[in-house]
């Protein structure tokens, strides 16, 4: 007769090993402190970020909090119809996926210019203090940021003086009352608080590259240009891959906080995002199956673009590794 | 031969030679870039109200004032918004860490039964987003942690990614540290303090710094919760709040005809001015000492990331 507990498995050489399995129910007790130690934080995010989910159902109901949930009074996919059917929201869709592509677009090129610059700088000293500055807005919050936008880009402000004295323009230039600027202008303030930040791993994508390939093309007399075209940009391609496919599940994330500081109403039309629409209508106007509604249909369009970047990364990794 | 290569050499490091002055010029244009506007903040931060309205200045005050700086700190106000987020950063900041380095190590145990279970939980949170305005309706309804200290740390006591990042510094310790522990009899809480905790300062010190930068910088959930409880605005609230009158000034004088007349209300220029200047100062001061943190922290996380 077999004891409890015990198992055997043949091993290839045919002898039968026998071991003995801790049940289930006495492991759990024998790891208890470990539970101690993690079950809280499950509780925890259960909590935070599972159960939020459960309020995604008032998006089809007529959604009043201060009513018990089931007695509000269910109206089908009427929130998400009157939502395509309002241009406000459909515009602030436009700017979301505007201001997200730009910041992809120079969240890309840019680093990558700049760390091939820095690569090139053979003191250590003046690379370091390069990189010291530019790493700096990084960690300034979006209101310093954005206070200091608003003073060099008002009409008195450093800018426009620039652009004065050399002639550009003739009258200053109100950038932050007029909507055909804002998108670049978050662009352009996106790529001064992260540049030097965002350069930091294609730097050590660059430091990883064999020294032993720029000895070889030193030896072939290829030049500065050619080495970085050669060896460089090959060198970092796979971190670039990487990156591109998953910042492309990112294109609903725009940022929040520079446009709801930056926009004013007179620019709303181009300022106004996704989460900025759906914080307006559901805490300033109390529709929050509306504003439910919005934040579900951004959800999903995150999800399914995340996952089919994750899909498609799955899939370069395996070409690649072929 | 020898020399004909010797000689190909030496032509280019001389048609080569210009790289370098130019590259070093354009890292200095983008340093002036990076530093002119935080330069010139702290430039009219400086200086005298009715002046600054007159635009203009540079990198150095025109007219040297200290004004702005006496009118905000004769305010109590800004000094109960200093303990605020002093309070929050560094509540925020012990319990992250404590939280997040306890949760890696339980999660970095092979043997452990709900290790599978709890990681994808949490790797999944990067992935389910239930939204702005069901998270409000949460804390703010269903807890009730609105008008209070608590909503700037309960929300905010674990990050899936520094967890992430601790868990691979953890798996890279020599797995005999915690065998032979084990073997003397320590359990696991006790291992964790003891062994595991001080080899995980390195890895620690930028999930703290990454915690408190966050912390320190946060205005939103002051904006959406304690609003209305000035005694619980935090320094970057009070510089929000700054920025949206002086933003409402410059639409004033945008709409009206006469342009000039409004010029006698202006010292909020440099008071937004020197508001960024205070709230701004702290991290500038510390970050070049953490600098070499966040760089190890990064590539710790890219390790196995």
């Amino acid at each position: 007769m077999r004891k409890k507990n015990i198992q055997s498995v043949v091993l290839s050489n045919n002898k039968e090993i026998q071991y003995r399995v801790v049940p289930f129910r006495k492991r759990l007790w024998m790891q208890r402190q470990l539970m101690l130690m993690s079950v809280p934080m499950l509780l925890y995010i259960l909590l935070f970020n599972y159960f939020p989910v459960w309020g995604w159902i008032t998006a089809f109901m007529n959604y009043n909090p201060a009513k018990p949930l089931f007695s509000n009074e269910w109206v089908g996919i009427e929130n998400f119809v009157w939502l395509f059917s309002k241009p406000e929201f459909i515009r602030a869709i436009r700017n979301t996926f505007a201001m997200a592509a730009i910041n992809l677009v120079f969240g890309f090129v840019f680093p990558i210019a700049l760390a091939l610059f820095l690569n090139e700088i053979r003191s250590r000293k003046f690379k370091r203090s390069v990189q010291t500055v530019t790493y700096l807005p990084h960690f300034l919050s979006w209101v310093i940021v954005v206070g200091i936008a608003q003073t060099i880009l008002a009409s008195d402000g450093a800018v426009n003086r620039l652009l004065l004295s050399l002639g550009i323009i003739h009258d200053p230039i109100f950038f932050l009352g007029e909507g055909k600027y804002f998108w670049w202008l978050v662009g352009g303030i996106n790529l001064w608080k992260e540049c030097g930040w965002n350069s930091i791993i294609y730097l050590a994508a660059m430091a990883a590259i064999d020294p032993a390939l720029y000895e070889a093309a030193d030896m072939d007399g290829a030049g500065r240009f050619k080495k970085m075209f050669h060896i460089t940009l090959p060198g970092i391609k796979s971190t670039f891959v990487v990156l591109l496919v998953m910042n492309i599940g990112y294109l609903m994330e725009a940022g929040f906080e520079i446009q709801y500081l930056m926009g004013q109403n007179i620019v709303m039309d181009w300022s106004q995002t996704v989460d900025i629409f759906a914080l307006k209508y559901g805490i300033t106007k109390g529709q929050y199956s509306r504003a439910i509604a919005a934040g579900i249909f951004k959800s999903v369009v995150s999800i399914v673009l995340m996952l089919s970047a994750n899909y498609t990364a799955k899939r370069l990794n395996e070409d690649t590794l072929l | 031969m020898n020399g004909s290569i010797l000689h190909k050499h030496a032509s280019h490091l001389r048609r080569r030679s210009v790289f370098p002055i130019i590259n070093g010029i354009a890292m200095i244009l983008l340093v002036f870039i990076t530093m002119y506007p935080v330069l010139n903040t702290i430039a009219i931060s400086f200086n005298d109200g009715t002046d600054a309205v007159r635009g203009g200045i540079g990198l150095w005050p025109r007219q040297f004032s200290m004004k702005s700086y006496e009118t905000i700190f004769a305010d109590e106000i800004i000094y109960n918004a200093f303990f605020i987020t002093i309070a929050r950063t560094t509540i925020q900041t012990v319990l992250n860490v404590v939280l997040t380095s306890m949760l890696a190590y339980a999660l970095s145990r092979r043997e452990y039964v709900l290790r599978k279970l709890i990681t994808t939980m949490f790797v999944l949170t990067m992935y389910v987003n239930a939204g702005l305005i069901p998270n409000y309706l949460l804390i703010q309804r269903t807890l009730g942690l609105g008008k209070s200290f608590w909503v700037y740390i309960v929300p905010t006591m674990l990050s899936c990614f520094n967890m992430i990042i601790t868990r691979t510094y953890i798996l890279s310790l020599p797995d005999a540290l915690v065998e032979s522990a084990r073997i003397d009899g320590a359990g696991d809480i006790y291992l964790f303090w003891k062994v595991i905790f001080p080899l995980c300062m390195p890895v620690l010190a930028t999930v703290a710094l990454f915690v408190a930068v966050g912390a320190w910088n946060s205005w939103f959930d002051t904006h959406l919760y304690n609003a209305s409880k000035v005694h619980l605005h935090t320094l970057q609230y009070l510089l929000k709040l700054k920025l949206a009158t002086t933003t409402n000034q410059a639409n004033a004088i945008l709409t009206s005809v006469d342009a000039a007349s409004s010029t006698t209300n202006t010292t909020p220029i440099t008071i937004r001015a020197a508001i960024t200047v205070i709230s701004a100062a702290p991290i500038v001061v510390i970050y070049p000492f953490l600098q070499r943190y966040f760089v190890v922290g990064l590539n710790v996380g890219s390790v196995k990331g």
